[in-house]
């Protein structure tokens, strides 16, 4: 019983940090359909830059956790609209281009990452209490799990906030519903665009912090392996769809932590799930229509 | 792009051309010439024939890239999984049985085939961005697999050693560096040969509307999902071959030759030489390989060392180099080093007219 209740709030957690990523791919992809490849790399600066704000103000203190927190979301976000506007935007309409320059942006910026950091995970260190464990039903969860999931779930409520209750939200729901018509009532979806990249950048920067965490480390690299399996999410999830992303999220995680545990191969128990769905419907799990 | 039937000029170009390049190429193992700064010695030595080979293996996996992108207009980020399943295939054939070389390989193509043909049912289930994203996923399942090292048979991180006991002594060792590089522009001209044929024929050319296309070739009568298949299988036996012959050629295979990064690499070079065009992808590969190969150098030269940090760190990571090179490409240059050379070529036919001159 506890390595089950164990096994399962881990991967809540895992889900948690999928989910931080593929929110915005998804949302990005469902207002202009661009994959955008350079997400992992926008989690990746997020977590760097969250250790640095950490390591200054103290990293056991809970103000430098916190403080951490927000440097990577506002780092995320600044470079996730940089990205939009210096880069995607001039490929407007365009694609494979736009995917092409997000591909090029997560080689060059890994290897720049490499270049300053070096190649190997530095391990750090939080806060005691998250390093330490709660009894829950008999097992000893790492408090860490907890603190990944709340974020997740707040960030989950404030984006359906957003999109609910903003008139950028209004436009952007409007936008993944029927592009052609937003921008014929005359309404310019492009500023949108550079809104969404840059929330989509803000919870990939948090995914770093809550993700180096998680891991216990930073590396050039976190964002690249985070990321595969966020596609995988959103495919399954259905492209576009934050609730499919949600669902799919957990589901995934928490797969491929028990199929870890029992089997061994929980990755490949993940990419047999996404062909199965693949097979019994396209479109994914939430997703409208396959394209 | 392709024509039905062949114009004298047309002619030159496809039959001719390629006829006297493979010919010179196949003749440098004999000649001693010196590329100071691209290649790291004369052309007889067996260090810059291996270099020579590697690009010729790379040229001939992007050619099979080139099919699947150029020609179907299908963007995959899996297809490294093939190549890995040749490298790793024939080198796990090797060490497990007594077959000779010859049949093992031709135990691995059938495996590839296979392989190719379930993973391209599946994944060809979606098209476009999401064709990407699953194939991605597959390829990575591969890559998860090699490094966990199921049973000992992929040798994890460390990579596989080639077997040399049922491979031909003409094709081990240093000294033969001469018959790998004939091998592997074997492998080169093979695939041109495959590639040239598949974009020429009738499957071809529905596949070429297919990408322009698809609900007017599903209108008149076309399978848009056939075609793709076929192509897709044709582009993964190919990259099988290509992996087999580096596996001989590196006596090796190591987990990043599955890995995604090593097909956004192929992506790389398929665009900075042009999309669609045959040319392109093997001038997009060699420069590719050289630079990769000769960046690395730079970056570890004096003359970098001596930089002050903001121009070190970037400058010493080749990869960031050519991934900055890539965005501009896309950026500024669509249609990559075969569109740029095209425009040229028809500014020098046309010379400057007196309105280009006004405008």
């Amino acid at each position: 019983m506890s390595t089950v209740v164990l096994l399962l709030v881990t991967g809540v957690g895992l889900g948690a940090l999928y989910f931080l990523v593929a929110s915005g791919l998804s949302l990005i992809y469902g207002l202009m359909g661009v994959l955008n490849f350079a997400h992992g790399s926008f989690l990746t600066l997020g977590a760097f830059a969250g250790w640095a704000v950490a390591r200054a103000v103290g990293t056991t203190s809970w103000a430098g956790f916190a403080l951490a927190l927000l440097a990577g979301a506002i780092v995320g976000a600044l470079v996730a609209a940089l990205t939009e506007l210096l880069l995607v935007r001039r490929l407007y309409e365009r694609h494979i281009e736009q995917v092409l320059v997000t591909v090029g942006l997560s080689l060059a910026s890994v290897a720049l990452f490499e270049g300053i950091w070096g190649p190997d995970p530095e391990f750090i260190t939080g806060p005691a209490w998250l390093d330490s464990t709660t009894s829950l039903l008999g097992a000893h969860v790492p408090n860490d799990r907890f603190v990944v999931i709340a974020v997740a779930a707040a960030v989950l409520g404030g984006i359906v906030l957003f999109l609910r209750r903003t008139r950028y939200g209004l436009i952007i729901r409007a936008g993944v519903e029927n592009r052609a018509m937003v921008t014929a009532l005359g309404i310019d979806v492009r500023k949108a665009f550079t809104v969404v990249f840059a929330v989509g950048g803000a919870a990939a920067g948090l995914g770093g912090v809550l993700a180096s965490q998680y891991f216990g480390y930073v590396s050039p690299h976190l964002g690249g392996s985070l990321l595969i399996f966020a596609f995988i999410v959103t495919v399954i999830g259905g492209l576009g769809s934050l609730a499919g992303a949600a669902v799919a999220s957990v589901v995934v995680a928490v797969l491929q932590q028990v199929a870890n545990y029992y089997w061994g191969y929980g990755d490949l128990v993940v990419v047999l799930l996404l062909a199965v769905v693949l097979l019994v419907r396209p479109s994914g799990l939430m997703g409208r229509s396959a394209r | 792009m392709s024509r039905p039937t062949l114009t004298p000029a047309s002619a030159v170009v496809t039959v001719v051309v390629p006829v006297v390049v493979a010919v010179v190429l196949a003749c440098l193992p004999l000649l001693a010439i010196q590329v100071p700064g691209v290649l790291p010695g004369p052309t007889y030595t067996p260090g810059t024939l291996h270099v020579l080979a590697l690009c010729w293996l790379v040229a001939a996996l992007a050619l099979s890239y080139h099919l699947l992108f150029g020609l179907a207009g299908l963007m995959s980020f899996g297809h490294a999984l093939y190549f890995a399943a040749g490298a790793y295939g024939l080198a796990i054939v090797l060490q497990h049985t007594e077959l000779p070389l010859l049949g093992a390989a031709a135990v691995v193509l059938v495996g590839g085939v296979v392989l190719a043909h379930v993973i391209g049912a599946i994944s060809l289930r979606v098209t476009g961005i999401s064709f990407a994203m699953v194939t991605l996923a597959f390829a990575q399942a591969g890559n998860v697999l090699v490094r966990r090292n199921p049973g000992g048979a992929t040798g994890g991180e460390e990579g596989l050693a080639l077997r040399t006991d049922h491979v031909p002594d003409a094709l081990v060792g240093v000294l033969h560096t001469r018959n790998l590089y004939w091998l592997a522009l074997a492998v080169l001209v093979g695939t041109y040969l495959v590639v040239l044929w598949v974009e020429r024929s009738r499957a071809g050319h529905v596949a070429a509307a297919t990408r322009e296309n698809e609900v007017r070739v599903r209108v008149i009568g076309g399978r848009p999902y056939a075609v793709r298949l076929l192509v897709f299988v044709l582009a993964a036996t190919l990259a099988t071959v290509t992996g087999m012959a580096y596996l001989l050629l590196q006596s090796g295979a190591v987990p990043r030759a599955s890995s995604a990064d090593f097909t956004l690499t192929l992506l790389v070079m398929v665009v900075l030489g042009g999309v669609g065009s045959r040319w392109g992808a093997i001038v997009g590969a060699v420069v590719y390989t050289l630079l990769d190969q000769r960046l690395g150098e730079l970056a570890s030269s004096d003359a970098v060392a001596a930089l002050p940090a903001v121009l070190r760190v970037p400058l010493s990571e080749p990869m960031f180099l050519l991934g900055t090179c890539f965005v501009l490409v896309v950026l500024f240059l669509p249609g990559g080093i075969a569109g740029l050379a095209q425009r040229l070529a028809r500014r020098r036919a046309v010379g400057p007219t007196p309105e280009r001159m006004a405008a």
